[in-house]
């Protein structure tokens, strides 16, 4: 197995039972793997609910850590549409042209800079950055506060010692309120003040429900944007011949962002908090207990994959559901396949193959599975192409 | 040159014409307003849903079973559903009636 490979720990439960078991802090989660459970259940918003306790589908549960209830995460239709209808333009503009261009212009400054440097952490230096920079178009705030959030490491919300850490979840949750207090005072052309100016059901958004809409697009493209990031890089590092294929067939782009956004899974799982006594797998699932909807392990169902252990980067029909499934789907895909399709375009442009000099894998434990996610650190040299 | 009409949600009708490639790509080129095809065309996002008039939905060839699951767990879909990203342009969609779906 090379570096870059990321093994499918689910195979076996999947196929056998297809589901797993796991405890999260006193409130279990029966993990449902299969790729239709997954996107039946993902629809099936009325039993599986998102609209539960804050905290309580996010999974390390943050009940916690948390008050606020993220906009329109943890919402249920029909209000969570009402908010959603609010937002989604906004989160559509990384495919206007002017957005692109500086989404470019930033990667491509990150690959000159890495192509300069010779040996670089990936990680932290060149993936946390980018990931930071992006933030900066998608929420239209002067570039340089990516500064701030870059200061803050990779972990938002875990330290060395816990999965769960309060102080530093009070350290975003307090930039937030700090930045809406801001935009009230002085409104400009950002995401803050837009919010603060939108009205659902006749009203102004009230600022506890801006902080909500905040928080998810800050936690929701951080850890995943950063992962999908570095192994891409490590993917292509151990698979030179792809990148060289990219180089020669830039058509097929769009289809290989698609495969390895499935490959890699950034977000493993999502859960949903049971509204009845239901039935999945043939194994009964109680009313107020909670369920995961495994992306990670639907994306990896041979029942709809075919080599679904292998990438393969124009795989045609390609059903994934690596940013979920139905009305809660990421509403940051749009900017995350940006990202991805310019980092894959830059490098077929600049890059001729990157060397792996070390690396620490990054492991999530979920009851009985160990899942590769990415990597805490790597460190590697990009070789510049001619 | 097949030539395909669109009818988005807000009832505005833009005839375009194509003779390659797929119908979302089509209608992408095109600015459809309500099609979007995020994902390219692989068939994961359905942001391509259409209501094929339904004299036109039998001249079609039959989606695949990833299109009609996708399409299931849509809760505007209908028997004259399908995803444009799975349409191939070509001469038997000539004068062919789309109407862009709710979301």
């Amino acid at each position: 197995m090379n570096e870059s490979e990321l093994p499918d720990p689910f195979e076996q439960a999947r196929t056998d039972k297809g589901f797993g078991e796991m405890n999260d802090q006193d409130d279990p989660v029966v993990m449902l793997l299969r790729h239709r459970d997954v996107r039946k259940c993902a629809h099936n918003w009325k039993t599986f609910q998102s609209g539960a306790k804050p905290g309580r589908i996010v999974i390390p549960s943050e009940v916690y850590i948390r008050d606020t209830r993220q906009i329109p995460f943890e919402v249920d239709p029909p209000m969570h549409r009402t908010y959603r209808s609010l937002i989604e333009e906004w989160f559509r503009r990384p495919l206007q042209a002017d957005y692109e261009q500086k989404l470019l212009e930033q990667v491509e400054q990150a690959i000159d800079e890495a192509l300069s440097r010779g040996k670089l952490e990936l990680v932290s230096e060149f993936s946390l950055p980018l990931q930071s920079r992006a933030l900066t178009l998608l929420l239209n705030i002067p570039y340089s506060e990516a500064d701030t959030w870059i200061s803050w490491g990779t972990h938002v919300f875990r330290s060395e010692e816990t999965e769960l850490d309060a102080d530093k979840a009070n350290i975003l949750y307090d930039y937030i309120d700090r930045e809406i207090d801001k935009a009230q005072a002085s409104p400009g052309k950002d995401l803050y003040s837009v919010l603060l100016a939108s009205e659902v059901e006749d009203r102004t958004l009230t600022k506890e429900e801006v902080k909500g809409v905040m928080i998810l697009t800050f936690a929701g493209g951080r850890d995943t944007v950063i992962n999908a990031v570095t192994n891409s890089i490590a993917y292509f590092a151990a698979n030179p011949e792809s990148l060289k294929r990219l180089r020669r067939e830039p058509e097929i782009m769009g289809k290989a962002v698609e495969e390895l956004i499935r490959y890699f899974s950034p977000l493993t799982h999502m859960g949903r908090v049971v509204t009845q006594d239901a039935e999945v797998c043939n194994h009964s699932i109680k009313e107020d207990s909670r369920i995961s909807l495994c992306w990670a392990a639907a994306n990896r169902d041979a029942a709809v994959f075919e080599n679904p252990n292998e990438v393969i980067l124009d795989r045609k029909i390609n059903p994934h559901v690596a940013f979920g499934f139905s009305h809660h789907k990421c509403l940051g895909a749009t900017h995350a396949r940006q990202i991805l399709k310019i980092l894959l375009t830059v490098l077929a442009k600049k890059v001729d193959s990157i060397d792996i000099l070390s690396h620490e894998e990054k492991i999530e434990q979920w009851g009985e599975f160990q899942r590769k996610v990415g990597f805490e650190s790597l460190e590697v040299i990009f070789n510049p192409l001619n | 040159m097949a030539k395909i009409t669109f009818i988005t949600q807000e009832d505005e009708k833009i005839v375009t014409e194509g003779d390659s490639g797929s119908v979302m790509e089509l209608a992408v080129a095109h600015n459809i307003k309500g099609i979007d095809g995020d994902c390219g065309g692989v068939c994961s996002c359905a942001t391509c849903h259409v209501h094929v008039a339904p004299e036109f939905f039998d001249k079609l060839a039959a989606a695949s079973e990833i299109e009609k699951d996708m399409l299931e767990f849509d809760d505007n879909a209908d028997a004259y559903s399908r995803l444009a990203c799975q349409l191939q342009v070509n001469e038997s969609l000539n004068g062919i009636v789309l109407r862009v779906a709710g979301m």
